[in-house]
């Protein structure tokens, strides 16, 4: 057990007689995964544990909570969802402690697995900046800049953005030296054909589970989705890569300027397809065009719900 | 079989109620020979225009999108088309990153005197639309598989070690 682990024990444990439940996380089914963890009574405290493999956005649960008194353990990017679900009046600010914690990078589990061939894990290890992993064919240490979520290469707030109680900060770079190419890099490089035949490929593979969406901390529409809606009819019944990617454009317009790019979508997907892209590059482009980026400001207003007379930066265009 | 099969291309215009609309009846009246190939679709205002219609529009085959409404400031509803400004410009985005070509796409403020001008939109867009050709279908993945090689590797999973992952836990 870290240091870090063990201060945020020490700290929850001073909270919890004030709280109902406070959300953290525990190990998985094994040393590559990890659960939440819900902790109501001090034995439950003795489960917890934090670190790069735990990868869950807690924050996803609050609205669920809401009206109950929440403790939350929250990395920088969770801190995001939590302001923007705070913005949209979803949860309550005086329901909600904060437990921060610094993060040096959240780990993909499928990187790792790419990693080792596919080997069976029988244990890992993370030590700072690399990750030692030991399969059935031996061990395998990788550098952890390598094996990364997509949305750690992009991250600018390790630290949470609003915490009631802070765990030792740290000040370590999560991504020294280079990054590998991420999926929006390769998106960047393709022409628009290429993109429409990545996205075809990959939509092939999706089963239509809806588990990016039930994992989406901002998808709050519940049972009226309108992917499953049969007035209006959005999507129809078939297995086709055209319904699945209007599906992902569906989520991608109805979280934009409200995502947060936690990367749940994608953590989620049971057939690894990088749904998070397109929301990142939308994200991209809301950031350029309004100069607003979701989940920073509690007070301000989402940009597709205001509008300027005059707008910086949208031009008119010709038709020919 | 329709006269123009083949030198036709799917066009379909989202029109706002009180001024492109009235603008493209003005070129009707006015007699301006217009190409054929825009299908009106007419809506009280460009504020109705959800960004997932253009979308859905492109995926169920049509080679171009316009949408078309009052100018800035001219709105019947006060603000419906600077509402759609914001929306129509991040769906531009989307449409990129797609892969459909955002070129495919337009919207512009035509209002119901300008007659002429709406002559010229639907001229210019139509023959940009043709200059792009027909626009790009799935064409059935085993295909797809072979062409994009090295991209298809980022999403790609190898879960054989699942299983084994499992009973090792």
């Amino acid at each position: 057990m870290t240091q870090h682990t063990q201060e945020l024990r020490k700290l929850i444990a001073q909270e919890l007689p004030n709280l109902d439940v406070v959300l953290a996380w525990t190990h998985g089914h094994n040393s590559l995964t990890s659960t939440p963890l819900f902790i109501t009574t001090q034995e439950d405290l003795e489960k917890l544990d934090s670190g790069p493999m735990h990868v869950q956005n807690l924050a996803a649960y609050l609205p669920s909570l809401k009206g109950r008194k929440v403790g939350i353990v929250t990395r920088g990017c969770d801190s995001r969802t939590i302001i923007e679900l705070l913005q949209e009046k979803l949860i309550e600010r005086k329901n909600i402690t904060i437990f921060g914690i610094s993060c040096s990078g959240a780990v993909n589990i499928r990187a790792v697995r790419r990693a080792v061939n596919g080997e069976s894990v029988r244990s890992v290890q993370a030590d700072g900046d690399s990750i030692t992993v030991t399969t059935n064919h031996g061990t395998h240490t990788l550098r952890m800049q390598d094996v990364l979520m997509d949305k750690c290469y992009t991250c600018t707030n390790q630290t949470p953005i609003i915490h009631d109680h802070m765990v030792i900060a740290q000040t370590a770079d999560h991504v020294p030296g280079d990054a590998p190419q991420t999926t929006l890099d390769a998106l960047d490089s393709m022409e628009p054909g290429e993109r429409f035949a990545f996205w075809e490929e990959h939509m092939d593979r999706c089963i239509r589970c809806y588990a990016c969406r039930n994992a989406c901390p901002l998808c709050v529409c519940k049972d009226s989705c309108v992917a499953q809606s049969r007035d209006p009819h959005w999507l129809d019944q078939s297995d086709t890569p055209r319904e699945k990617l209007m599906f992902q454009a569906i989520h991608a317009l109805h979280s934009a300027g409200r995502c947060t790019e936690c990367g749940e979508c994608e953590r989620a997907c049971p057939m690894g397809i990088p749904v998070l892209a397109m929301k990142q590059a939308l994200n991209r482009r809301i950031k350029h065009l309004f100069d607003y980026q979701a989940g920073m400001d509690a007070q301000s207003t989402p940009p597709l719900f205001m509008f300027r007379q005059q707008e910086e930066n949208i031009k008119e265009r010709d038709a020919r | 079989m329709p006269v123009l099969e083949g030198k036709e291309l799917r066009i379909v215009g989202f029109l706002c109620n009180w001024c492109s609309y009235g603008g493209a009846d003005t070129a009707g009246v006015g007699r301006f020979a217009q190409p054929t190939d825009l299908r009106i679709i007419k809506l009280p205002c460009t504020g109705r225009v959800n960004p997932l219609f253009v979308v859905r529009a492109f995926l169920n085959g049509a080679d171009g999108v316009l949408v078309s409404g009052c100018h800035p400031g001219d709105c019947h509803y006060t603000a419906g088309n600077y509402y759609a400004r914001r929306r129509l410009e991040v769906l531009r985005e989307l449409l990129d990153v797609m892969g459909i070509n955002p070129e495919r796409f337009h919207y512009t403020w035509v209002s119901a005197s300008e007659g002429q001008k709406w002559k010229q939109v639907v001229s210019d867009f139509t023959a940009r639309i043709h200059a792009l050709g027909p626009a790009a279908t799935f064409t059935g993945c085993p295909a797809v598989t072979g062409q994009i090689g090295a991209a298809v590797e980022i999403g790609g999973i190898g879960e054989t070690g699942e299983t084994g992952m499992k009973a090792a836990g």
